[in-house]
């Protein structure tokens, strides 16, 4: 395998791997606020007890999303350093902006929560953790603001001297379309995961008829944020599809294997074959003007297809290969969106048994919603497939290719060896994290003790956290 | 001052903060099971950094990120010539990171040793390593007229750049030692107090010799001169404040010591970033590898406006939690409802 093969394997591991962990400790932080803010209105110990709960889950979760992320932040330069070179101008400012204006938030704020019950009023106490969530979703802001210029880049020039992109409108990065609709589908997926995994571990704990009381009340919680949550950011993905038409045409004529120009545009369920080099799959199931709609928010939509963007990109780019993997888009695009819907299928049952006063009772349910938990992993790591494939062979579209990209300094050994060693050590830390999330999802509900206990004399009791 | 000088500094500040802060962290993690001889102790001194570490740790991320908005072709070229090292750093900081979170999700001695284990390596590698690699931009690597790093692994085994890695983690564990004299009790605090006087004279030596080292490479500006004053002087107070009861102040020196220390090798570095050892001609400098001053002058903005408020809550949460951490009595009531959040 090439540098450039080995280079994007890695990146893809140790992307989608911190892209489990993201998602779920932005949408469990708001979620556990939401619980500690009922908790504070109508001083109902249970939901104390749930903030407590819930909020060990995000801790168990959160060490590995912050770990994870320094891996993102040094990679670019390790293995990625003619990229860094050419693109820091423009692409670095966000992540550093990052940093201080998001992450020093959210890990200061985090700190204060955990130790800081009893120990701070309660109102500074509820306000800390909705800062927390707030600090988690700003990073994510300035991360897909980076992001998106790499998929359609704005508000620079390029330098005469260097022939480099420079920075001209920082605006720009927050106004570009691609960004603007794709924070909005990321902060929904990120609810909808933190949503899932709430209503699954309530399911559980439901199905052994432990505090079910109490976690009736956390399944309600997850059915309310969840339903909006998964029908907006199918409507919103949509809608991004909409974007990148326009953009990077060439992502979504692949994402529905469309060889040759359309107008109106089908769109298949499923198709046998397909890929690179195969023109002609047997589509099953066509959905008539549903590629339109989707691509181009009419029915009658012209859809370009690939052989078409081959060979404009050819005239404008010089000889190449510009059409991604388009297996892997077609595949990807039908993954995520179906498990979506299989999400939002269950939230609507949840909320159709709550409704008629089952939903604490029906056993099938229950076991269902539990086996849920692993679908917003697939959705989300799908839905980064679907937008970082569909953007190759560029690394920014439409001023550097993937390949030229690479660390020349770097050689095939050194990136095997980093490639071996995360691929062990996230295996190692992945198992225990599960094993640690499933055993304490299955805890008993914690005791509504005092914060800080005292002894007979009235003295408080020192407590150790960690 | 022009733009690309103000980064510099800028950067030099993230990185000194860094050191100075999660500096203490590193030591505490690396002397937890000496200073602790049992369970409770051990919690007693991991603790004492809970509510801080993972906001110290920032730091790091701010002063990375900012390499690469500000110095791009830099950041390009130390994490892909460091590439080995730099894959241990990462290595270093995921164990202690998830040692420090979940060390106490578990019940059994073997899962804590375990987890113990992994947050004295990764508390050790981590300074030692980025150590390494500070003394390596100094002392210079094998970087050819594209900017490229042309060496092997064993380049970045520079005799300077161990020494400066062996430095630094001395003072993170002299450092963890001060702050866990002034921030925890019984017999933790004890170990703790002798362990920093014992080792702050052998700091002391070690500074010394490497502070001239650096002196001989770098250069030798007022500015250098200043720091490497307050990188030696403050570790001779270390011993005698702790003996006087003064925790506080032979914290303050350790911390002056390594900040300082720190902020020498940036003083020493300027105008460059990196030095080629190949060829003085192809010597990465300040001017020449700063990004434009449209993205400079965006962030200096950012960061005049962010950066005093993030200080102003970093300090309410050393404020909150003062106190020092202490065992709790020998048979503490509901200890178990405590392992929630």
């Amino acid at each position: 395998m090439s540098n450039l093969d080995l280079g994007r394997m890695q990146f893809a591991m140790t992307s989608i791997y911190h892209f489990f962990f993201v998602p779920l400790t932005i949408g469990l932080s708001f979620l556990v606020a939401i619980l500690q803010t009922k908790w504070h209105r109508k001083r109902d110990p249970e939901m104390k007890r749930l903030a407590k709960f819930f909020g060990t889950l995000l801790l168990i979760n959160i060490a590995i999303g912050v770990v994870t992320g320094l891996v993102q932040e040094f990679q670019f330069g390790m293995n990625w350093s003619e990229y860094s070179r050419f693109v820091g101008d423009v692409f670095g400012a966000p992540l550093a902006m990052e940093g201080l204006a998001a992450f020093f938030i959210e890990s200061t704020f985090l700190g204060i929560w955990i130790f800081g019950w009893g120990k701070i009023p309660e109102k500074l106490h509820l306000a800390c953790i909705w800062i927390v969530a707030i600090g988690a979703s700003l990073g994510a802001l300035f991360i897909i603001a980076a992001n998106s210029w790499m998929q359609n880049p704005v508000g620079y020039e390029l330098s005469a001297e260097t022939g480099r992109p420079v920075l001209n409108d920082i605006g720009a990065l927050f106004t570009n379309p691609i960004f603007i609709w794709a924070y909005i589908h990321v902060l929904l997926a990120s609810a909808v995961t933190g949503a899932v995994i709430m209503l699954a571990v309530s399911a559980v704990q439901m199905r052994r008829k432990i505090n079910v009381s109490a976690f009736a009340k956390s399944a309600k919680v997850a059915i309310v944020v969840l339903i909006p949550s998964v029908i907006l950011a199918m409507g919103v993905g949509s809608e991004l599809g909409v974007m990148e038409t326009r953009y990077q045409p060439m992502k979504i004529a692949a994402s529905e294997a469309q060889w040759e120009t359309c107008q109106p545009c089908s769109f298949s369920l499923f198709q046998i074959g397909g890929g690179n080099d195969d023109q002609n799959p047997t589509k099953i199931i066509q959905v008539p003007y549903m590629l339109s709609i989707l691509a181009t928010n009419s029915p009658n939509g012209q859809v370009v297809g690939l052989n078409e963007l081959q060979a404009q990109y050819e005239e404008t780019y010089g000889p190449g290969y510009y059409i991604p993997n388009v297996f892997v888009q077609y595949w990807s695009m039908r993954v995520m969106a179906y498990t979506a819907g299989f999400i939002a299928i269950v939230g609507l049952w949840g909320a159709w048994l709550w409704r008629r006063g089952k939903l604490t009772t029906s056993r099938t349910f229950l076991w269902v919603a539990a086996l849920a938990a692993i679908s917003p992993f697939i959705v989300n790591t799908a839905g980064w497939m679907l937008t970082e494939s569909g953007r190759q062979p560029w690394i920014v579209q439409g001023l550097m290719l993937t390949e030229e990209g690479v660390s020349p300094s770097v050689s095939a050994t050194e990136i095997w060896i980093s490639i071996i060693t995360f691929a062990i050590l996230y295996v190692i830390i992945g198992i225990v994290w599960a094993r640690l999330l499933i055993k304490y999802a299955r805890r008993p509900l914690p005791e509504d003790t005092p914060d800080i206990p005292t002894d007979s004399a009235g003295e408080k009791i020192p407590t150790l956290t960690y | 001052m022009d733009l690309p000088i103000i980064w510099f500094v800028i950067i030099a500040i993230f990185w000194t903060g860094f050191f100075v802060l999660e500096g203490f962290d590193f030591g505490v993690g690396a002397l937890h099971s000496v200073v602790g001889k049992n369970e409770t102790e051990r919690r007693v001194a991991i603790n004492s950094i809970g509510p801080f570490w993972d906001a110290n740790e920032v730091w790091l991320i701010v002063g990375g990120a900012a390499i690469f908005a500000a110095f791009p072709s830099w950041y390009a070229t130390m994490f892909s010539g460091l590439y080995l090292a730099m894959l241990l750093i990462l290595v270093a900081l995921i164990l202690r990171g998830v040692s420090l979170e979940w060390r106490g999700k578990g019940k059994t001695q073997r899962w804590r040793n375990s987890w113990s284990g992994t947050m004295t390596v990764g508390s050790i590698l981590a300074p030692l390593l980025l150590g390494v690699g500070l003394g390596d931009l100094l002392v210079g690597l094998p970087i050819n007229a594209d900017e490229q790093f042309t060496g092997t692994f064993w380049n970045l085994l520079t005799p300077y750049g161990l020494l400066t890695g062996v430095f630094l983690l001395l003072m993170c564990i002299i450092h963890g030692a001060t702050f866990m004299g002034m921030k925890t009790t019984g017999d933790v605090r004890v170990r703790s107090r002798m362990i920093a006087s014992r080792l702050s004279y052998l700091g002391f030596v070690v500074a010394l010799g490497w502070a001239a080292w650096t002196h001989y490479l770098g250069s030798r500006s007022v500015l250098a001169i200043f720091f490497s004053l307050l990188a030696v002087l403050p570790i001779l107070y270390v011993a005698p404040g702790l003996a006087a009861g003064k925790e506080g102040r032979a914290f303050a020196a350790s911390a002056v010591a390594i900040g300082s220390s720190v902020a020498m090798i940036f003083a020493s570095l300027y105008p460059n970033v990196m030095v080629s050892s190949t060829d003085a001609a192809n010597n990465l400098t300040v001017a020449g590898t700063a990004s434009g001053s449209y993205t400079l002058g965006v962030m200096t903005v950012v960061a005049v406006v962010l950066f005093p408020i993030v200080l102003l809550y970093q300090a309410w949460n050393y404020w909150v939690f003062r106190k020092r951490v202490s065992a709790p009595p020998a048979t503490p009531p509901q200890q178990d409802a405590k392992t929630s959040a």
